[in-house]
C-alpha cells in the first residue's frame, strides 16, 4: 500500500557539513587573523626597539670643536639582546660616508627622518630588520647629516612567531571541536522536531485522520497545515464515500425486497420445471444482492460509529444471548447447533450495537460454512481480556490467507460456492479495533474454522 | 754547508715571521692525520691539562695549540678563518663580534646555559674576575687596599713607593685589558681617577698578564691593576710574594670562550672539544688550572660580563677612538 519512496540526502547530515563546513572556514579566518596580529604586533614590538636604539645613537651624536662624535651608548646594543641572541649590524655614514660598524648596510634609496623608518632585508646571508634613522647636525661652520641603519636578525620573533601559531592553532582546534559538538546537537534538536511529528503521524490509527493540534516550529508549520488539509479532505472525501454506499445499499435493499416477494409468488405459479429452476437462481441472486446490501450498510455503520464511540456497561452475557436466540431459526433451518458457552457474568464498556453486529457477522460467518449436523461453539472468556470465541467445524481458513482475509471485500479462496460479500470479517475487526481490541483468525487442529474477538 | 746551515737559521724567523707565536705546541704529535688547530689567548701552561684529558679520552687526535694576544687572534682569524678549527679567547667583545660576524659554526647539540652561551656558538668555560695583585714587599707595616679607592689613596700617600712601579695593560695592545678597561669605565668614574693618579705616577704598559706578573713577582712592579688572579695563582712560587686581591667596590669579572671557526677543517673534532672543556669546566676541578664556570646566580660570585651584543659597543671604530684618545690623555702624561 506504501510505495518505498528514495531519500535525496539527509537533512541532518546536510545541517551537520554546514554547520561543520563553516566552522571549519571560521576557524581558519581565525587563526589566519590571529597570526597576522601577532605578526604586526611582534614585528612593531621589535621595530620599536630597534628605532629606541637608533634614536639613541643618534642622540649620541656631536660636534666638538669642528669634529665629530658619536659616543654609542653602551645600552643602545644592550636593549637588543634577545632570547635567541638576535645578531646585530650597524653602520654610520655621514653625508654619505661611510664611518663606523658594517659597511655593506645600507640603502640610500631611504630618506629617513628623526624617526626611524623600516625595512625587512638581506645582510650576511640572513633576514634582518633595518631600522634607518638620521640626524642634522649643525656646527659652528657647516651643517652635516648623520645617518644611522640599525639591523637585527629575526630569530627570536620567529620563535615567538612560531609558538604563537602554535597557541592559535591549538586554539582554533578547541573552537572547531566544540562547534562540531554544537551542530551535531543543534541539527539534532532541530531534526528531533520533524521525528516528533513523524511520530506521531505512525502512531495514528488507521481511521484517525484529525487535523493535528499541538503546536509546531514556524517552519512546519506551512507542511503540518497543508497535511491537515489534505487529511481533511481525505475524511471528507471518505465519509462521502461511506455515505454514498450506505445510501445506495439503503435505496437497493427495498427494491430488492420486493422484487424478491415477486419472484416467490411467481415461483408458486410456475410449474415448468426449467422455469422453476431460473425463478431458484433468481431468488438467490437476490438474497446474495440484499445481503450484500446489508454487510455494505452495516459496515458503513460500524465505520460511523466505531469513529464516535460511545461506550456504556454491557452485559456482554445477555447481549450475545440475545443474539444467538435471534439466529437460532435460522441455524435450525441448516440444521446446525449453536452452542453457547460462557463463564458466569461478563461486563465490558463498549458500543453495544457495535458489538452485536460482530459476533452476528461471525455467528453468520460460521453458519454459512458449517457442514449441516454439526456445532457452532460460541464461548465468552475472560483471561483477562474479554474475548468471544466463534468456532465452527467447516472447512477452515485457507492458512496462505489467514492474515488478508480481514480486508475489506476479500473472500477465502473456498468460499466460491458461498454467499458472502467479504466484509464481515472486516466489520468484526473494525468494532474490535475500534474497542482497543483485535480479531484474530485461526483453525482448529480437529477441523473448522475459529474467529477470536477481543475487546 | 755549515754557511747554508746559518743562512736558514738567520731566515727561517724571516718565513715564519707571519706565524710569529707567543707560544706553539703539538700535543699527541706521534698520530698522523691533521692536527686539531687551537688559537688561542691561554698560556699553553694553563690550558695544557685540558688538551691533555682530551687526549687521553681520544688517543688518536693530535692538537696544536697556538697562543697569541688577544687582539692579535682577532686579526688572524679574521684573516684566515679555515686555518684553525678552535678560538678561544678572554676578550669576550672581540669573540662576541666574530660570531656577530657569522664567523663561528653554530653547534646545537652542545647544552649550555643562556648566560653562558650566545647563538648556540660561543661558549664560555671560566668566570675570572680582575684583579688587584700586589707584591706584599711594597706594603709591609701598611693597610693592604681592599677597593680602587684604597689603592687611589695608598698611591697618593706614598708616591715614592709606587712611581714607575705599577703596571697594567696597554689598551691600545691587548684586547682583554681593553674589556676591564671599558667595563670598569662603564660601571664608575673611579676608574678614571685611578687611571688619572696611575698616569701621574709613570704607569708602565704591559700587553700581557705574564710579563706583568713577572715583573710583579721580581718586585719591578708594587702593583698590578685588571689583571687575571688566575694567572697570578698560577705562579706557585710567587705564592708568598704576591697577594691576589678583588676589589670591593665593584667587580668585573670576566668569562673565557671557545667557538668552533665557521670553516673549521675539522668541525666535528672541534664539537668534541668543546663539549669536552665544557664538561670539565662545569664543576671545580682539582688539576685544572683554569676557574671553572660559575654561574651569574650565585650570590657569593662576581658579577660577570653578559654574552650580550652590547660588546661590541666598544669595538665600534668612533667609540674606541674616543675611549683611547681619553685614556691616553688619562695614563700617559708626557
Amino acid at each position: 500500500m506504501t510505495a518505498s519512496l528514495i531519500a535525496s540526502g539527509s537533512l541532518r547530515n546536510r545541517l551537520v557539513l554546514t554547520l561543520i563546513g563553516g566552522a571549519a572556514i571560521l576557524t581558519l579566518l581565525l587563526f589566519f587573523a590571529i597570526r597576522n596580529y601577532a605578526i604586526q604586533i611582534a614585528q612593531q614590538g621589535q621595530d620599536n626597539i630597534l628605532g629606541a636604539s637608533a634614536t639613541s645613537i643618534l642622540d649620541a651624536a656631536s660636534i666638538r670643536d669642528g669634529t665629530l662624535e658619536i659616543d654609542i651608548p653602551y645600552a643602545s646594543f644592550s636593549m637588543l639582546s634577545t632570547p635567541s641572541d638576535d645578531r646585530v649590524f650597524y653602520a654610520i655614514y655621514q653625508d654619505g660616508n661611510f664611518l663606523s660598524g658594517y659597511a655593506g648596510l645600507s640603502n640610500p634609496s631611504v630618506n629617513p627622518g628623526r624617526r626611524s623608518s623600516f625595512e625587512t632585508t638581506q645582510f650576511q646571508g640572513e633576514t634582518v630588520r633595518v631600522a634607518t634613522a638620521a640626524r642634522t647636525l649643525i656646527g659652528a661652520e657647516n651643517r652635516t647629516q648623520i645617518r644611522v641603519y640599525l639591523a637585527q636578525t629575526q630569530d627570536a620573533l620567529s620563535g615567538t612567531l612560531d609558538k604563537i601559531s602554535r597557541n592559535a592553532a591549538l586554539f582554533g582546534a578547541g573552537f572547531f571541536a566544540l562547534a562540531t559538538l554544537l551542530s551535531f546537537w543543534a541539527s539534532s534538536t532541530t531534526i528531533g522536531q520533524l521525528k516528533r511529528l513523524t511520530t506521531s503521524v505512525t502512531r495514528r490509527g488507521p481511521q484517525d485522520l484529525r487535523p493535528f493540534e499541538k503546536p509546531v516550529p514556524s517552519e512546519m508549520l506551512a507542511l503540518v497545515t497543508s497535511l491537515n488539509s489534505l487529511m481533511g479532505r481525505l475524511d471528507q472525501s471518505l465519509r462521502q464515500s461511506e455515505d454514498f454506499i450506505a445510501e445506495a445499499a439503503h435505496r437497493v435493499r427495498t427494491p430488492l425486497a420486493t422484487v424478491r416477494s415477486y419472484a416467490e409468488a411467481t415461483l408458486q405459479r410456475v410449474d415448468k420445471q426449467e422455469n422453476r429452476q431460473a425463478m431458484r437462481s433468481m431468488i438467490r441472486a437476490i438474497d446474495e444482492s440484499s445481503r450484500a446490501a446489508g454487510q455494505l450498510l452495516d459496515h458503513a455503520m460500524t465505520t460511523f460509529r466505531a469513529d464516535h464511540l460511545e461506550r456504556q456497561e454491557i452485559d456482554l452475557v445477555e447481549l450475545v444471548g440475545e443474539l444467538v436466540e435471534r439466529l437460532t431459526p435460522i441455524a435450525d433451518m441448516k440444521d446446525v447447533r449453536l452452542n453457547l458457552r460462557s463463564e458466569g457474568k461478563i461486563t465490558c464498556s463498549g458500543d453495544p450495537i457495535l458489538i452485536q453486529n460482530a459476533v452476528r457477522n461471525l455467528i453468520d460467518n460460521a453458519l454459512k460454512y458449517a457442514p449441516g449436523e454439526s456445532a457452532v461453539d460460541i464461548a465468552m472468556i475472560m483471561n483477562p481480556d474479554i474475548q468471544i470465541k466463534v468456532c465452527d467445524s467447516g472447512p477452515g481458513f485457507p492458512p496462505n490467507e489467514i492474515d488478508i482475509l480481514a480486508t475489506r471485500f476479500t473472500r477465502g479462496q473456498n468460499a466460491a460456492g458461498t454467499i458472502g460479500s467479504g466484509l464481515g470479517l472486516t466489520i468484526a475487526q473494525d468494532v474490535a479495533m475500534a474497542h482497543g481490541g483485535d480479531l484474530l483468525l485461526s483453525n482448529r487442529p480437529e477441523g473448522g474454522a475459529c474467529a477470536t474477538l477481543s475487546l | 754547508m755549515r754557511y747554508i746551515i746559518a743562512l736558514i737559521v738567520c731566515i727561517y724567523p724571516l718565513l715564519g715571521s707571519a706565524q710569529e707565536w707567543e707560544d706553539q705546541q703539538r700535543f699527541n704529535d706521534g698520530v698522523s692525520g691533521p692536527p686539531l688547530r687551537i688559537i688561542a689567548s691561554t698560556d699553553t701552561a694553563l690550558f695544557a691539562p685540558i688538551i691533555e684529558s682530551f687526549i687521553s679520552e681520544n688517543p688518536t687526535t693530535a692538537i696544536e695549540y697556538l697562543v697569541t694576544g688577544t687582539a692579535d687572534i682577532d686579526r688572524r682569524f679574521r684573516a684566515d678563518p679555515n686555518d684553525f678549527d678552535l678560538v678561544i679567547s678572554s676578550a669576550m667583545d672581540l669573540q662576541l663580534k666574530l660570531t656577530n660576524d657569522g664567523l663561528a659554526l653554530p653547534l646545537e647539540d652542545i647544552f649550555a646555559p643562556a648566560w653562558a652561551q650566545w647563538r648556540q656558538s660561543l661558549f664560555a668555560f671560566t668566570s675570572e674576575p680582575a684583579a688587584i695583585v700586589i707584591n706584599r714587599a711594597a706594603f709591609t707595616g701598611h693597610a693592604v687596599p681592599q677597593s680602587r679607592q684604597d689603592l687611589i689613596q695608598a698611591m697618593r700617600a706614598r708616591p715614592e713607593i709606587f712611581r714607575n712601579r705599577i703596571g697594567t695593560y696597554d689598551v691600545r695592545q691587548s684586547g682583554l685589558g681593553y674589556l676591564f678597561a671599558t667595563q670598569d669605565a662603564r660601571a664608575s668614574e673611579t676608574y678614571w681617577r685611578l687611571m688619572e693618579v696611575m698616569g701621574s705616577l709613570d704607569v708602565r704598559l704591559y700587553c700581557c698578564s705574564g710579563d706583568m706578573i713577572d715583573d710583579l713577582a721580581d718586585g719591578t712592579i708594587a702593583v698590578a691593576y685588571n689583571v687575571l688572579g688566575s694567572y697570578a695563582a698560577a705562579r706557585i712560587e710567587s705564592k708568598d710574594t704576591l697577594e691576589i686581591i678583588l676589589p670591593s667596590d665593584f667587580p668585573t669579572t670576566m668569562m673565557r670562550t671557545a667557538m668552533v671557526s665557521r670553516d673549521a677543517p675539522n668541525p666535528a673534532l672541534a664539537e668534541m672539544f668543546i663539549r669536552h672543556l665544557i664538561t670539565r669546566q662545569s664543576r671545580p676541578n682539582e688539576d685544572s688550572l683554569l676557574p671553572p664556570l660559575s654561574g651569574p646566580l650565585n650570590k657569593a660570585e662576581r658579577a660577570t660580563i653578559a654574552l650580550e651584543p652590547a660588546l661590541m659597543t666598544f669595538l665600534d671604530g668612533l667609540k674606541r677612538r674616543k675611549f683611547l684618545a681619553e685614556w691616553e690623555d688619562a695614563v700617559i702624561q708626557k
